[in-house]
């Protein structure tokens, strides 16, 4: 695991890293406190009113979706393993195409905040709004515990600060100030947080491209040849598969099955699925979409130049060497390209993209526990429940971000891309069939759905626990025991495949058919027939 | 006026909606595009995943200079991502959209 007492990052001034974050945080806070002014209902709390237009909600959509993962992650994995750390980036772009087509209109048109309305339009209320919830809040637990881990990974690299205690106050400083953005700024605040960072973000990610092409001639191929030149023995492989997961038969596999979890995840991740109801209309969400689908690619195009800039600028050596391994490989380009200003900046907006990560899951696993449990199983419903609904949604955002804060402080030596897996492996597992089912299969019902979520989670995790990322491998959670039977560190080649013949197996088995209610959310669905319309202020 | 998923007012008969040759056309027409193109996606990228897991040989070919195939395949898969967002987005906007507005038009009254 990463060493936290290596020796700080040279040339790294922690005090200008933490000057240009606080500037970060309170220009935010200052937007999101104008942002909240006119926040009252459960439409401003959870949708920001739906007054968001689409090219806003597709920016915000793809500060939720740049995680740390993806720019330390992905860059990193590009510069150690080379073609490898590729597919994580197509993986994670190709998804979007699920999302376009399949979800993301059909899923504005018939929700009005969380997965549990979605599933709940034709099923039997309770059970399946407490599945939903359920799954929800474990997707978002797992990938709330990455970004934390991740945070406690960048404090040590970019803040100099190397004691335990010394990162956990960080952390729940982090912690914190997300949860002052989510509580006074609700989805309105949290958007436009999203929004800022992942200008940022992109800005800075094109800059540091254009420089690496600039010291190229603009030039790719002389670009690989450098970054091989710098690579030793191990150079040569950067430009061709298999230097990661092309050891034998089970590691191919391994990469299969991370492939379908990354392309069938997206579309089931609730935080993304939460913000198709921050626009108007599903004509937005599918712009919103597009922009995404624009800015996430170009992002993962900026990925693959800085993953071998770094490879050839840095060298694969001092990466390895360096505190948070692999994972500094962007920063540490940032510094041979720019000096302490540069990296500076780059650190901000890497805390930036955990601290507005994390608030978007906050809102949405909030969201899903006031508005499907505390509402509609709770109190069934009833009036009185819907004016102490955004109470509850505060309560459990502050909650939620106490466990986040506690979560990301015991998780903090974890493998950060391990949780980051596993989320997306639930979210294809437990979420996407019964979205899938649920939106075009006219005999699906409650049965199939609880069959599907529960079902799901529970052989994904199982799985998991028992994988080699838990134990019995040199780079597993636990060293010291070996108890694995599942040889893959990532379950979703066989728990997706499980989860939706669960779907099917536990619809075939009930009798419940409801066709005239199917009929209502083919109708709605594509027409977006009483969708609830953007807030009139 | 807001209107609610719950719906106000008089519902509409959903299944005679649902049996009109108008909303069968939108169905059918949506279904036409989105489920070929979803099988065409995933197949592609299958193919892609699978060559750089089973096919190393080949992906590391060198094309020109150090550009690989492998490279080259892994560029396609975002050029055909953008070229589908596009394809469905005029698709959607021509031949979908004006079916759907029309329908809604008719269900929801003239307040709208």
């Amino acid at each position: 695991m990463i060493d936290y007492l290596a020796a700080d990052v040279e040339g790294s001034r922690p005090g200008l890293n933490i000057g240009i974050f606080a500037v970060f945080v309170v220009i935010t806070l200052v937007i999101v406190v104008r942002a909240s002014r006119d926040n009252r209902t459960a439409a401003d709390y959870y949708a920001a009113g739906r007054a968001f237009s689409g090219m806003q909600n597709g920016i915000a959509i793809s500060g939720d979706y740049l995680s740390a993962a993806s720019f330390l992650g992905i860059a990193g994995a590009i510069a150690l393993y080379g073609y490898d750390g590729f597919l994580y980036s197509i993986g994670f772009l190709v998804a979007w195409l699920v999302a376009l087509l399949l979800v993301a209109e059909l899923l504005r048109n018939t929700g009005k905040f969380t997965l549990g309305d979605v599933l709940a339009f034709r099923m039997r209320q309770r059970p399946v709004r407490a599945a939903a919830a359920t799954s929800t809040l474990a997707v978002s637990l797992f990938y709330l515990l990455a970004q934390m881990a991740g945070a406690g990974v960048l404090v040590s690299l970019l803040l100099g600060v190397s004691s335990g205690a010394g990162q956990n106050v960080v952390i729940a400083v982090v912690g914190a100030i997300m949860i002052v953005y989510v509580l006074v700024g609700g989805m309105k605040g949290t958007t436009w947080v999203q929004i800022v960072k992942a200008v940022l973000l992109i800005a800075a990610a094109a800059a540091m491209t254009v420089w690496v092409l600039a010291k190229y001639g603009l030039n790719l191929s002389s670009l690989l040849q450098d970054a091989v030149d710098h690579g030793g023995k191990a150079g040569e492989k950067l430009l061709a598969p298999g230097a990661k997961y092309g050891k034998n038969g089970t590691t191919k596999l391994d990469f299969l099955s991370l492939a379908l979890a990354l392309v069938l995840g997206t579309a089931g991740l609730p935080h993304v699925l939460m913000r198709f109801y921050t626009v108007p209309t599903a004509k937005d969400a599918r712009r919103s979409v597009v922009w995404a689908i624009g800015l996430i690619g170009v992002f993962y195009l900026f990925t693959l130049v800085l993953g071998y800039g770094a490879a050839a600028l840095v060298g694969p050596e001092k990466i390895a060497k360096a505190p948070g391994k692999e994972n500094a490989a962007a920063p540490l380009l940032a510094l041979e390209l720019g000096g302490p200003v540069l990296l500076g900046f780059v650190a901000a907006v890497a805390f930036a993209t955990i601290l507005a990560v994390v608030a978007g899951l906050t809102i949405t696993a909030s969201a899903s526990f006031a508005h499907d449990v505390y509402v509609n199983i709770i109190k069934r419903g009833s009036g009185d429940s819907k004016d102490s609904e955004v109470r509850v949604a505060r309560i459990t955002a502050v909650v939620i971000g106490a466990v986040a804060i506690v979560g990301g402080i015991l998780a903090k030596n974890q493998n950060v891309a391990f949780l980051v897996a596993l989320a997306f492996a639930v979210a294809a597992s437990a979420n996407l069939p019964t979205i899938l089912y649920s939106l075009f299969w006219r005999r699906f019902n409650t049965a199939g759905a609880l069959w599907s979520i529960y079902g799901g989670l529970a052989v994904t995790i199982v799985l998991i626990v028992f994988s080699p990322a838990v134990s019995g491998a040199p780079t597993a959670m636990i060293k010291s025991m070996d108890f694995h039977w599942f040889p893959l560190s990532n379950p979703g080649l066989v728990s997706i495949p499980i989860s939706f013949a669960l779907g099917w197996l536990g619809t075939v088995l009930s009798k419940e058919r409801d066709g005239a209610k199917y009929a209502e959310m083919q109708v709605r669905s594509l027409t977006g027939i009483g969708a609830e319309k953007a807030a009139q202020q | 006026m807001t209107s609610d998923i719950d719906g106000h007012g008089p519902e509409p008969d959903w299944p005679q909606v649902y049996d009109s040759p108008e909303f069968q056309r939108l169905r059918r027409s949506f279904r036409r595009f989105v489920f070929p193109m979803t099988a065409l996606f995933l197949a592609w990228y299958a193919l892609y995943v699978l060559l750089a897991d089973y096919a190393h040989a080949f992906m590391a070919t060198k094309v020109a200079g150090n550009i690989t195939v492998g490279l080259i395949f892994g560029l396609l898969q975002f050029v055909s991502t953008f070229v589908i967002t596009g394809l469905y987005v005029r698709y959607a906007d021509r031949r979908l959209d004006p079916i759907a507005d029309d329908l809604r038009a008719q269900l929801e009254g003239p307040q709208r």
